[in-house]
């Protein structure tokens, strides 16, 4: 494993741009998104040597920050489609690892919902769509049957489809669990290092970033929001253009998680799934996302309009939510294309792909885009020489239906309150392999601050804890600096 | 003594070791109750007080003025001295019918069934997200609670210069924070046409040096990774952005009533207090409230939900000051005593 926490750490920062070698491996993976990580995973489980490269200081910067967690069967995928097939591989293949990473999963099913005739009218070819992607146990509920199911539904409720196998995921241990196995396998990671351009001498790439360059023979472009940047700056030219779609969501308290068990997904329209009630895995009830075409690609800023707006949609539906208070709201930014389909590109004699436009369905369908990635290279006849007996990294558990750690003895304390972390979840965090480095990667990996209070009881003690960890540290000082 | 976790039982359990808690733990020791054990999450009790490092506390319980923290310690050695005992890094998970609660504690989880449950688990500011303010979420945004206790306990600051939302009591508790910590505000906002409290706050907020903006609301903060400016508009609707390193959200208090929302208790929609009688019951007679946690509706249209403490010239404050808590748990604590007696009208 080669993870050098000193290259993690943010203070180590060189942006100045170096032409000094920092890496060389078999292959290099553009990005620390879910994409980059389960890239990375497969190819160093394939046996090539890997070096993932990430702009930002952690993993999950960009896209991958905000959504709705959700593990897609892909019934309403566009039948035929590469986003079709990579979300059902993705699918099935998470189900068939989760267990030895310790992966969380919350069977909640979900229901598309009928308010409206008009919607109910699209139900025939949602099942037929449905059918026609595999998907054998789709089937209509009525009213009475939908609220038998969901009995806090507002009672206006039409009719359902419900698709009993889309379940709901930890959306940022899963990434990293798929890092941390691609890392104790033989593979690197670089945060803070930029991609600025590129050369390709026929048989390897020489990488400009802006901690060094960085050889490898195959580039895979996992860059998300930047990845038609980065074709751009490196290839010449980009076959795609990301035009960013902002994604808002509201958090009720977990109270909520009382009155919801499905995913309650809309009749979608042609340019969105639409908003979205489901539970999370931290047992909490969410809404979103909305579906905001914006220029910027770093822009994950709320508004209070939109987060109301959504807030009125959930009380619209589950009606008792109007009296559970707000926990959070959040926002998360989806590299949207233009176009219907994943923008995946293979450029094979520059020994280059791009997974481009992976929008709303990338959590589900990373594991399938990196079987697809190493399915396109032995295409082409470049094979490694698989790890026998991988290393399988244990993950942390943060689902609240699952043990915790706070109910193993020998925690210390109880620094965050609201969401129950341990003084030993934090540490182990702050020293593990892919050691947090700002407030928002420890509440990823910790859930800590991500509650009722937003830090009122914990943050002096997280304060404390973290100081001298993070490059943006909670306090900015000492009162008598 | 008796080891309540032992024992698994006690006579009264308190959850909660702020001012409401101790006097309440102090009172119904020296009305003669055998076990009263208080349960308290974080490290230290002494709740809230502990890091107002300022007076005046302690006036009506101890004829004295004292700074938060000397009156956090004096009620804990009161307590202490009746004999009564204090479980720190206890934190309670669970309310189940008949007093028995879930603990969550270092040494492992744990039950313990008590005959009478007090809850006085406190109160809190309202955050940012459910204020669903606009625009970036980045470091710098905090309450009041949070600057005090990095400042007072951790000797830390959160930003040199935030903008400072709302004019309540505990707003110029933070201004007289920021100047101890050489914090220096560069704006105070507060939406409404005048301030939440009566005092000269212009005056005060020249004191401290400390433009006061009144019919001014944040439509957006604005920072990547910590916050450099909001914008902020006025009735004119005037948008000016303001350069700022944080924005401290005080007020908006909140009953810390989380574990009451998720038990058998009823809740009062309106104001996420537990629903108690005029003895401070809820509805399950086993547990009674007091202190912050409960908040009252001046309007209430039901007078029996008002415990009999609240007259018509001491009425309720938006967030009781620590004495008027005090006095709470004192009275509470006779009415649970008389209870254990079997002297409480049901």
């Amino acid at each position: 494993m080669t993870i050098q926490q000193h290259n993690h750490h943010p203070m180590d920062n060189n942006k100045s741009g170096s032409t000094s070698l920092l890496a060389s491996g078999d292959i290099a993976v553009i990005g620390g998104g879910v994409v980059g990580c389960a890239v990375a995973r497969r190819m160093a489980l394939e046996g090539a040597s890997v070096v993932l490269i990430e702009k930002a200081a952690d993993i999950l910067e960009g896209a991958s920050k905000g959504n709705s967690a959700i593990l897609h069967t892909g019934f309403d995928a566009p039948v035929g489609s590469l986003e079709w097939e990579c979300v059902q591989k993705g699918y099935h293949e998470y189900l068939e690892i989760r267990e030895r990473f310790n992966l969380p999963l919350l069977k909640t099913g979900a229901l598309v919902a009928a308010w409206t005739e008009e919607q109910q009218a699209k139900f025939t070819d949602i099942m037929k769509k449905g059918n026609d992607n595999g998907i054998a146990d789709l089937h209509l509920l009525s009213r009475s049957e939908v609220l038998d199911l969901e009995p806090n539904l507002a009672k206006s409720i039409l009719a359902a489809i419900h698709i009993p196998r889309e379940y709901v995921i930890d959306p940022w241990s899963t990434p990293l669990a798929y890092l941390q196995q691609a890392l104790e396998n033989g593979g690197q990671a670089f945060f803070n290092a930029e991609v600025t351009g590129g050369d390709f001498d026929g048989s390897h790439w020489l990488l400009n970033t802006s901690r060094g360059q960085v050889k490898a023979r195959h580039i895979v472009n996992c860059a998300g929001l930047y990845g038609d940047i980065v074709d751009h700056n490196v290839l010449g030219h980009s076959d795609f253009t990301i035009k960013p779609r902002k994604g808002q969501f509201v958090v009720f308290d977990m109270a909520a998680s009382q009155l919801l068990n499905s995913v309650i997904l809309p009749v979608p329209t042609s340019r969105t799934k639409g908003i979205v009630l489901f539970p999370t895995i931290f047992g909490n009830v969410a809404v979103g996302p909305t579906a905001e075409d914006q220029e910027g690609r770093d822009d994950a800023s709320v508004d209070r309009d939109n987060l109301e707006a959504l807030r009125a949609q959930a009380i619209e539906k589950v009606p008792a939510l109007a009296n559970i208070p707000v926990t959070a709201t959040y926002a998360g930014i989806r590299p949207a294309s233009g176009e219907r389909e994943y923008q995946v590109i293979d450029y094979p004699d520059r020994n280059w792909i791009t997974l481009g436009g992976i929008r709303s369905t990338g959590l589900t369908s990373s594991l399938g885009l990196a079987q697809h990635v190493q399915q396109l290279l032995l295409q082409q006849g470049i094979q490694f020489n698989a790890i026998v007996n991988p290393a399988i990294p244990q993950v942390p558990n943060l689902a609240e239906h699952l043990p915790r750690d706070y109910e193993t003895p020998g925690y210390g304390e109880i620094v965050c309150h609201c969401e129950m972390v341990t003084e030993r979840e934090i540490k182990a965090v702050m020293e593990g392999p892919i050691p947090a480095g700002s407030l928002v990667g420890l509440k990823r990996r910790t859930r800590a601050t991500m509650g009722r209070c937003q830090g009122f009881y914990c943050s002096a003690r997280l304060a404390e804890l973290t100081k001298g960890k993070f490059a943006e540290p909670l306090g900015v000082g000492d009162a008598d600096d | 003594m008796t080891d309540p976790f032992k024992h698994e039982s006690c006579d009264v359990a308190i959850i909660g070791a702020g001012p409401a808690g101790l006097s309440a733990a102090t009172t119904l020791k020296q009305a003669g109750v055998e076990s009263v054990l208080v349960l308290e999450r974080e490290t230290e009790a002494g709740g809230i007080p502990r890091h107002c490092a300022h007076p005046p506390y302690g006036i009506r319980e101890y004829k004295r003025v004292l700074t938060g923290p000397t009156y956090a310690q004096k009620l804990i050695e009161t307590a202490h001295n009746v004999g009564v005992q204090i479980a720190l890094k206890n934190t309670v998970i669970k309310l189940e019918a008949g007093g028995v609660l879930t603990i969550a504690s270092p040494e492992g989880l744990k039950k313990l069934t008590a005959k009478r449950v007090l809850l006085a688990t406190g109160i809190r500011e309202t955050p940012r997200s459910a204020r669903l303010v606009s625009g970036d979420r980045a470091l710098g945004i905090c309450n009041t609670g949070t600057l005090q206790s990095m400042f007072y306990l951790k000797n830390m600051v959160p930003f040199r210069r935030p903008i400072v939302v709302g004019t309540e009591i505990v707003s110029f508790s933070a201004l007289s924070t920021c100047k101890k910590a050489g914090i220096q505000p560069v704006a105070m906002l507060e939406e409404n046409h005048r301030p939440t409290i009566r005092w000269p706050i212009h005056y005060a907020a020249r004191v401290f040096g400390v433009p006061l903006f009144l019919n001014t609301h944040i439509t957006k903060i604005l920072g990547k990774e910590r916050v450099h400016a909001v914008q902020a508009m006025d009735k004119n609707e005037t948008v000016r952005e303001i350069a700022c390193d944080g924005v401290l959200f005080t007020g908006q208090f909140t009953p810390e009533s989380a574990l009451a929302r998720i038990s058998h208790l009823e809740l009062d929609d309106e104001t996420s207090s537990p629903v108690v009688d005029q003895f401070g019951r809820c509805s399950d007679p086993v547990y009674y409230a007091a202190g912050n946690v409960l908040q009252h509706r001046p309007d209430s249209d039901n007078s029996a939900a008002v415990p009999l403490y609240y007259t018509s010239d001491n009425l309720p404050q938006p967030v009781d000051v620590a004495g008027k808590c005090w006095d709470e748990g004192r009275i509470t604590a006779q009415w649970i005593a008389n209870d254990l007696n079997g002297n409480l009208p049901s």
